[in-house]
């Protein structure tokens, strides 16, 4: 399954489904730190609001993109945990602590416009 | 009380995929808040992957049941692997023997109403977890 991944300036925005394979987050994974690489993004936004999942691997798939990306000199930012899924997480142990997050994409522009004051 | 049995075979990680979208979708069908629902098919979700990762194949079974004053769903993750050679070990936070972030088992425990394990080494693993609906 394909992920979209649409480019808005130096901002790349990733949209999961619901039905998204450990495969598909592999690929996801690799994708989103070339697409990274190839457009000089400062930061990623992942929205996750369809994943009606987020189970350990899922969350791991998530820091790691995140830490790959922050070694790129980019930020991520992950939007649209629903709060069923944030509970789930909890209970799990999964706390996504060093991930920046943000209510929803809207959130996640301003998140990411305040901390980059001249992001285009 | 809704059909009975499902039964869904896990050799793939999309398989996984699969068990858990049953999963939520019988506990929609038993009258599960979609709070619930969602843990439920978390646990599955994780139940599926021990499976994919350490036995690499087995089957989820999922059930509605009655208790003595509310109605409830079974979750019975079966495989024929390696078997977990220390439970107790197993069942304790940060445990991993592949990468991952674990077994994931005390977690699914925290997720369910009810836990249970039962694994044999070179025989195989089966993990039963129960959800009571409120």
């Amino acid at each position: 399954m394909e992920v979209p991944i649409l480019k808005q300036g130096e901002v790349l925005i990733a949209t999961f489904q619901a039905a998204l394979s450990d495969a598909d987050l592999n690929h996801l994974r690799s994708g989103l730190v070339h697409q990274v690489v190839k457009f000089r993004s400062r930061a990623v936004i992942v929205d996750v609001t369809a994943m009606d999942v987020l189970d350990s691997f899922a969350s791991r798939t998530l820091r790691e993109i995140a830490h790959m990306i922050r070694l790129r000199g980019a930020e991520t930012v992950i939007v649209g945990i629903q709060p069923e899924v944030a509970f789930a997480m909890v209970q799990l142990g999964l706390t996504l602590e060093d991930v920046a997050t943000a209510l929803d994409l809207e959130e996640g522009l301003v998140y990411l416009n305040k901390k980059f004051k001249t992001l285009k | 009380m809704p059909a009975g049995e499902i039964r869904v075979a896990i050799n793939s990680d999309q398989d996984i995929v699969l068990a858990r979208q049953k999963g939520r979708a019988m506990a929609a069908e038993l009258g599960f808040s979609a709070g619930d629902a969602t843990l439920i098919a978390t646990a599955i979700s994780e139940l599926a992957r021990n499976i994919v990762s350490y036995a690499r194949k087995g089957e989820i079974a999922l059930k509605g049941i009655q208790g003595s004053n509310r109605p409830g769903m079974l979750v019975v993750a079966s495989d024929n692997g390696p078997g977990i050679p220390d439970i107790s070990q197993a069942l304790r936070d940060g445990f991993s023997t592949s990468g991952s972030l674990g077994l994931g088992l005390p977690g699914v425990r925290r997720l369910m109403d009810e836990f249970e394990i039962t694994s044999l080494p070179g025989r195989g693993t089966t993990v039963r977890v129960k959800k009571w609906r409120l």
